[in-house]
């Protein structure tokens, strides 16, 4: 079975993100950089396939030069090969645009199954699985929680409100997966040589048959920070008025009784 | 000068930090309270190459450099320091030296299991009358046949009591470090036992002990390197050690260091946080400044070695100064802490247990300025070893690079 399993490069969660003077975007210096955790998960599920089934498993990921760090984390994982797309052109997408580049490259070799993660850290949208499998004219189910290939076919557990639904898609077939999927390895040593003596496959749009960058659908207007959290409030005075007082406002203000 | 580190190392590192985060900080103060040894995370640093760093990939390591090796044990000891103690011993003074100097069947049948952390290794060299002074051991070898018969105790014996395979160190020949042999023993070797078991003031997750051999009867294939370079094997060994205990000692210092700034930045003194006080700045601003300072000692060392250049003198000046700051910066973090420093509720106590041991195994913080001075004043070696008639040259004596072992390079307190 051969998997393609899309990543991404996005901020640490731990690190507290400043946005640009523009307004355009965050302030990458600085700041460190990591595999998106769901895509870990997509990692973790195509090792785990290939180690039961045997073939490939290939990671493919649209971003700058610092992106190879979450191939070279891929590979050390046990991954098999690597392709980074890398123009300058990129930075103009949205998700629709980076899914159809993903695409093309996906197109361009054999694949049975991609795997991505449910959403990236950094945007949330959680729009390229699903519209990867679009462009590729595939079967897909997202933020998937159990996976088992049978002949041709896929079965995917998801967990909707109040029950999981099972779906059968037919093969190749795009699955965005969630994180209660599996639990990550760890890169071992030998997997961190092995990836630094890995060759990674650059491909500019120009390689992938694409003339011109896709128009964004969407356009960026701006980013503000969240609101700053307010400062708690001390309720004092006698033990029965403050009860009352901290029950209305529970009721009240904060909404929560 | 390149001061970054390769994409590969920072991977190791950020790799390790996961880890160790994730999986090794939560049950720290467990593990300092029970003491319990962590077999099933030596299990897990086994699966990632770590019980081996700098063992080839084809003897079961994680083949890497001694700068992973630095690495790795900076991280483990952040987040708990006994781990590191358990991981160092097995890197540093078990795979070592078989590899460097055991024959391919002892690679094959020892080394393998040790550097998939398969099964754990000791090293049997500091004696009740022979610590730093580590070339007057006593344990004796001798040979019966096809093989060799030892008898002695050795004592502070780390990952004694769970270890499955044991470098040990007795005098097969006359006086002296000329007369000493290592041997590869394993548990269950009869005449092989644990004696006491001891209490420490830190590093509780591993585990301390005497190694007792009674007639212990070792097949004549036991032996590690040649008979009689036994004392030589020790003193490589420990060159690679140092810079390992020089690692620890710096996780130890960094987790004192992240800490007391997290702490600092808390708690409220006479209507501000105490960070804000210059005499909590001056502590938090000398710790970050000895710690990169001991950092690139210790990076530097482990890149001479690297290179196989001999590094005696770089590994004892990194491993002095390292634990050096292990200790003062943990001081400095119990202060900085106050009255909550000196409470086992708070991290802190730990680390400043922890620290002392940095300076004492692998050679004490004084083996190190005999072995730092001696290179350095050079031809003072013939106060320790006469010169012969013929005239060994001054040339020969003067440099490290040329300097003979002396005696006095001991172990000091550990093995």
């Amino acid at each position: 079975m051969n998997i393609v399993v899309c990543v991404k490069h996005v901020p640490d969660t731990e690190v507290p993100i400043r946005i640009r003077a523009d307004g355009r975007g965050i302030e990458e210096s600085g700041l460190n950089f990591v595999l998106n955790f769901y895509d870990e998960h997509g990692v973790e599920e195509a090792l785990r396939i290939k180690e039961r089934l045997g073939g490939t498993v290939t990671l493919v990921t649209a971003g700058p030069a610092r992106a190879v760090e979450a191939l070279r984390t891929g590979l050390a994982m046990g991954a098999d090969a690597a392709i980074h797309i890398q123009d300058p052109a990129l930075a103009s997408l949205d998700q629709i645009g980076t899914a159809r580049v993903l695409a093309a490259a996906i197109k361009a070799g054999p694949c049975d199954l991609v795997l991505c993660g449910k959403l990236s850290t950094d945007d949330n949208a959680a729009v390229v699985g699903p519209a990867v499998a679009e462009f590729l004219g595939l079967a897909q189910a997202t933020a998937v929680t159990k996976l088992e290939l049978g002949d041709g076919k896929a079965t995917a557990h998801r967990e909707v409100e109040g029950a999981v639904e099972v779906l059968e898609v037919g093969l190749p077939a795009v699955i965005t997966v969630e994180r209660g999927i599996n639990e990550p390895r760890y890169p071992s040593l030998p997997g961190i040589m092995r990836a630094k003596r890995t060759a990674i496959t650059a491909r500019t749009l120009a390689d992938l048959g694409i003339a011109a960058p896709p128009p964004a659908h969407v356009e960026l207007l701006g980013m503000t920070p969240p609101p700053k959290r307010q400062a708690g409030r001390r309720l004092e005075g006698e033990p029965a008025a403050v009860v009352h007082e901290l029950v209305r406002a529970l009721h009240e203000e904060a909404k929560l009784l | 000068m390149e001061f970054t580190l390769s994409e590969e190392h920072r991977l190791v590192q950020s790799t390790v930090r996961e880890w160790a985060t994730t999986r090794l900080l939560p049950r720290a103060a467990e593990m300092d309270r029970r003491g319990a040894y962590p077999g099933e995370l030596v299990r897990e640093l086994g699966e990632m190459g770590l019980m081996g760093v700098f063992i080839p990939e084809e003897y079961g390591g994680g083949g890497m450099d001694t700068l992973s090796y630095c690495i790795v044990l900076e991280e483990i000891a952040r987040a708990e320091a006994a781990l590191a103690a358990v991981l160092s011993v097995n890197n540093s003074l078990d795979c070592f030296p078989i590899f460097a100097f055991g024959t391919d069947a002892q690679k094959r049948t020892h080394l393998t299991e040790l550097a998939r952390g398969r099964k754990l290794g000791c090293y049997c060299l500091t004696e009740p009358t022979a610590g730093s002074d580590a070339a007057s051991l006593r344990t004796t070898a001798r040979r019966d046949g096809g093989h060799w018969v030892l008898n002695g105790t050795k004592i502070f014996v780390t990952n004694g009591v769970e270890a499955d395979v044991l470098i040990i160190y007795a005098r097969t020949g006359g006086e002296g470090p000329r007369g000493i042999s290592a041997f590869i023993a394993e548990r269950g070797d009869p005449g092989l036992g644990v004696g006491k078991i001891e209490h420490k003031l830190g590093i509780h997750a591993s585990s301390t002990c005497e190694i007792v051999l009674q007639d212990c009867r070792l097949p004549a294939d036991r032996l590690l390197g040649e008979e009689g370079n036994g004392f030589s094997v020790a003193m490589a060994t420990l060159d690679g050690g140092r810079i390992g205990i020089a690692a620890q000692a710096l996780g130890i210092a960094r987790a004192a260091l992240e800490d007391a700034v997290a702490y600092a930045k808390e708690r409220r003194q006479f209507g501000r946080a105490i960070a804000e006080f210059q005499a909590t700045q001056w502590k938090i601003a000398d710790m970050a400044t000895r710690i990169q300072a001991g950092r690139l000692l210790m990076y530097r060392a482990a890149w001479i070695r690297d290179q196989g250049r001999r590094h005696t003198l770089e590994a004892s000046i990194a491993k002095l100064f390292a634990s050096e700051t292990a200790m003062w910066a943990a001081t400095q973090a119990v202060q900085i802490f106050g009255g909550y420093g000196y409470i086992q509720d708070y991290p802190v106590e730990r680390h400043f247990r922890d620290a002392k041991i940095t300076e004492i195994y692998e050679g004490t913080s004084e083996v190190q300025r005999l072995v730092i001075a001696r290179s350095v004043l050079g031809a003072l070696d013939r106060a320790v070893e006469p010169v012969r008639a013929e005239g060994a040259s001054v040339a020969r004596a003067a440099g490290p690079e040329g300097r003979r072992r002396s005696r006095a390079d001991g172990a000091g307190g550990q093995a």
